[in-house]
């Protein structure tokens, strides 16, 4: 039973932690990416075009 | 027109978020939840533990249908405190035929895992009807229309037959008798009581309301009562293999 | 971009009408009423809608579960009128399909959202003073009556559903289809499915709400309606997703706006959420009982797992929609970083989704379970207060609309109190304080701190602004009124949840506390003889919140009533009538 435990814990603690920062790093890298800039910049002004 | 009819349905950004969304919280529960049917140390092993009979589940749904566990729980903590109150800490094995749990999330009464047997039969009738004779200080509401409702067997088969689908381990004759048994348990001096003792060795059998001439909602409610946290046998019961 | 139809655009002939040309001349077509086609749409759902009450007719003639015959008849007759409301509308507008723009400007639908405005401030209002009557009986327990159906029991998920999934519910759907239509510039599709995913969904709340009153409940926490109601919410919030992502599709903007993200990511989660927890088999199609597939631990884990996500997806996520538009709207300022946003957005549904078994510390359920669960409650900290920061911040530099402004005031106190209950709730996933404070009064505080003051402000601010938005006014009947609004309830607020702080760390420890002679130093009922004075003082902060819910709702209809109108001419017109 312990083995199982820890099987998954060691599982969790590293595959698990790798897998949640490489999700996070491309959020980041999506979000803050240059090119992108024009476009959410414009995105932020459409609660405000009026028609 | 033709331009949404044609490709749109995939319009890609909506696609993409959709799809993005689905993984992102899908994974936390798959994590979670799966594991807990494949783990061997989900659920310990206990002597003792049998499902409900006919009456005790009656009795289970009438708790459930007053809303019970909003003010009751059924988990003891492995607490000093809580141990010394109400006993031996909850086993994930005692609550193993609860459809749904009703571990509850508030104590504005006591827990109530292990409060078979703790009180008379009289003392819970009494304060189901009138909760603050016996309490004064109690705010629990009073359940007297308990005492007067007949309860429904009709149908008392099929709730056995839907949990035996799930794996409950009901026999054959528990189910096909279900009805006659839930007078057999409720009424000890008649014949059904007696054959329902054959099929149910370990079950109660008493007038759980006092009330002999007919099997009500609190008969079936003190049943289950009475019921709760007293199947498994601590005596044998070895806390160090199960510790987790 | 052309102008695109509905999906209900595709149209079947009814034979048994006089056929009549098609024109796509729209004006000229409304002096012939009666063109002989019924779309697709009326008449899928006119089928649908009539086998429904034959089957509702059919079930309440054979069982002899009185609830189920109850709730059959009502669902036949609410099914039935539905029909005659389809054809009703299909004689009087002549089966046209209505225009999705004029003069080149997108025709907005917005009768729906009317309705779901209304239904939201008579649902907030009915579960708001349900919510004062168990906390009156919690002081007084005279006030059960010892009556079936006005028991705590009974009456708590009723208070619990009306104020989530009524006033939430219809907040949440109301200001989807507002946002969604304005933000893609597009109207939404179809004719009777924005109707029908709004009385449907509102048809679940009567049938469920009624039905805990009458005593069917599956009695798990926050999902309390049983296995028919649970079956129509499903059919109805396909739809709405359908809705949803139908406008989507039909957008102008490129870019999808991140409130859409939120909502998005609430209905697809919820609808996930539902399923799971709520796969039951009925005792028989007859009766109103039905038993849940998981037992015991495994449930417990399921319905953590659905209950916090239920706060994380239906309180958080749906409401934070609401705060990246509305907010910037009232404020006439962009979010103050889209960019944080994006990562907001994504980290919050990333992170949320495994918070739930914190709600199980201590308890049978395996250890790694809960403590995997707690830490996720800490990390997601992080994006709980990146999204209070962009929506505080989205006023820098316009700080002073707060002194003049009551309604961008309370979504931003609003926000506050999010960022206090996000913190506070990381805070009691914690092992060590969660031996204390569950099972406790605690919970319900903080509870209350995160729907009184985050859910229950951001919904009054919306609505506030929705309305004259809606029903063309230029403005609110009294922004007075509102600053009374505000204060009688952040009073009431603050009432409530220092109540429920002090009278839950005292009982824990009461709970806890041993006599020098290494006995219990208190009985159960002594403990609960303690609470009393909290009690009675949550129930006048529960009071006050009413009272400032009332002012509110006569604000709204003298604002409906009596308000100015706006001069300019954005009448949407083709809109259906709401029904009023």
């Amino acid at each position: 039973m312990n083995e199982t435990y820890s099987a998954f814990a060691g599982f969790a603690q590293t595959w698990g932690l790798i897998y949640f920062m490489i999700m996070f790093g491309i959020v980041l890298a999506y979000a803050l990416w240059p090119k992108n800039r024009k476009k959410f910049d414009d995105a932020a002004q459409i609660p405000f075009r009026e028609d | 027109m033709s331009a949404w009819n044609k490709h749109q349905i995939f319009e890609k950004n909506s696609f993409v978020l959709l799809v993005g969304i689905l993984v992102a919280v899908a994974i936390g529960g798959l994590v979670e939840i799966a594991p807990l049917f494949y783990l061997k140390s989900t659920i310990e092993k206990t002597e003792g533990m049998r499902p409900y009979t006919p009456l005790e589940l009656a009795g289970r749904d009438i708790y459930v249908r007053e809303g019970c566990y909003l003010c009751h729980s059924q988990m003891v903590r492995p607490m000093r405190d809580e141990i010394e109150r109400y006993g031996h800490f909850s086993l994930a094995a005692e609550s193993m035929y609860d459809r749904p749990f009703q571990w509850g999330s508030k104590r504005t009464g006591p827990d109530l895992a292990r409060v078979g047997g703790k009180y008379s039969d009289d003392w819970h009738v009494e304060h189901l009807v009138n909760p603050r004779s016996l309490v004064p200080a109690s705010i629990m509401p009073g359940y007297p229309f308990l005492a007067e409702n007949r309860l429904e067997t009709r149908d008392i088969k099929a709730h056995l037959e839907v949990n035996s689908i799930y794996g409950v381990p009901y026999t054959e004759a528990q189910i096909e008798s279900a009805a006659s048994d839930v007078l057999g348990q409720a009424m000890p001096d008649s014949d059904a009581a007696y054959e329902f003792e054959e099929r149910w060795p370990t079950a109660l059998i008493r007038d759980f309301d006092g009330n002999p001439k007919e099997v009500t909602e609190m008969d079936a409610l003190v049943a289950y009562l009475q019921v709760l946290g007293t199947m498994v046998d601590f005596s044998i019961y070895d806390d160090a293999a199960n510790a987790r | 971009m052309n102008q695109r139809g509905s999906p209900g655009d595709v149209r079947m002939v009814v034979p048994s009408l006089a056929p009549c040309m098609e024109s796509n001349n729209w004006g000229a077509e409304m002096a012939h009423k009666k063109t002989g086609l019924v779309s697709l749409e009326e008449g899928g759902f006119a089928i649908f809608l009539v086998l429904l009450a034959f089957a509702c007719i059919i079930v309440a003639g054979k069982t002899f579960d009185q609830v189920m015959a109850f709730h059959a008849g009502i669902g036949a007759l609410f099914a039935a009128v539905s029909v005659f409301l389809i054809f009703k509308n299909f004689f009087d507008d002549g089966g046209q399909p209505i225009p999705a723009e004029i003069d080149g400007k997108p025709n907005y639908n917005l009768g729906p959202i009317k309705f779901g405005a209304i239904a939201a401030m008579f649902w907030g209002l009915a579960g708001f003073t349900v919510g004062l009557v168990i906390a009156l009986q919690l002081a007084w327990p005279a006030l059960n009556f010892d009556l079936p159906w006005t028991n705590f029991g009974r009456l708590r998920p009723l208070h619990t559903s009306a104020v989530i999934f009524a006033f939430g519910g219809n907040v949440l759907l109301a200001t989807s289809m507002y946002v969604v239509q304005r933000t893609c510039r597009v109207r939404m599709p179809g004719k009777i499915l924005p109707w029908f995913v709004m009385l449907g969904y509102n048809a679940f709340i009567v049938i469920a709400g009624t039905g805990y009153l009458l005593g069917a409940t599956q009695g798990k926490e926050y999902a309390e309606p049983e296995w028919y109601a649970d079956l129509w919410l499903t059919i109805v919030w396909v739809f709405y997703l359908f809705l949803f992502l139908g406008t989507l599709w039909k957008r102008k903007e490129p870019h999808i706006y991140v409130a859409n993200w939120f909502y998005l990511a609430f209905i697809v989660t919820i609808a996930m959420l539902h399923v799971t927890n709520n796969l039951t088999i009925p005792v028989s199609i007859y009766s109103t009982k039905s038993y849940i597939v998981w037992s015991g631990v495994q449930d417990a884990m399921v319905q953590w797992w659905y209950g916090h996500n239920a706060v994380g997806f239906f309180l958080t996520a749906g409401f934070l929609a609401i705060m990246y538009y509305f907010i910037p709207k009232q404020a006439d300022r962009p979010v103050y970083s889209y960019r944080l946003s994006i990562v907001h957005f994504w980290a919050l549904i990333f992170i949320y989704i495994w918070a739930g078994p914190h709600h199980l510390h201590y308890t049978a359920l395996p250890q790694w379970a809960s403590t995997l669960g707690a830490t996720f409650s800490i990390i997601l900290w992080m994006p709980s207060w990146g999204g209070m920061i962009n929506g505080l911040m989205t006023l820098s530099g316009a700080w002073d609309k707060l002194r003049t402004d009551p309604v961008l005031r309370m979504m931003v106190v609003s926000v506050a109190f999010y960022g206090m209950s996000t913190f506070e709730g990381p805070l009691m996933s914690l092992r060590s304080v969660n031996s204390l404070s569950h099972y406790t009064d605690w919970t319900i505080g903080h509870v209350h701190s995160g729907a009184l003051g985050w859910v229950g402000y951001i919904s009054f601010g919306a609505i506030y602004c929705l309305v004259p938005w809606l029903w063309n006014k230029k403005g609110l009947y009294s922004l007075k009124l509102v600053n009374w609004h505000f204060w009688l309830s952040t009073l009431g607020i603050v009432l409530y949840i220092t109540a429920m702080w002090v009278s839950g760390i005292m009982q824990g420890l009461m709970w806890r506390a041993y006599d020098s002679l290494g006995f219990l130093e208190y009985s159960f009922v002594e403990t609960v003889e303690a609470m009393h004075p909290f009690y009675i003082i949550r129930a006048l902060g529960g009071a006050l919140f009413v009272v400032g819910a009332l002012i509110m709702a006569y604000n709204l209809w003298m604002t409906v009533r009596h308000g100015e109108a706006e001069e300019a001419d954005t009448t949407p017109a083709g809109s259906l009538a709401p029904a009023e």
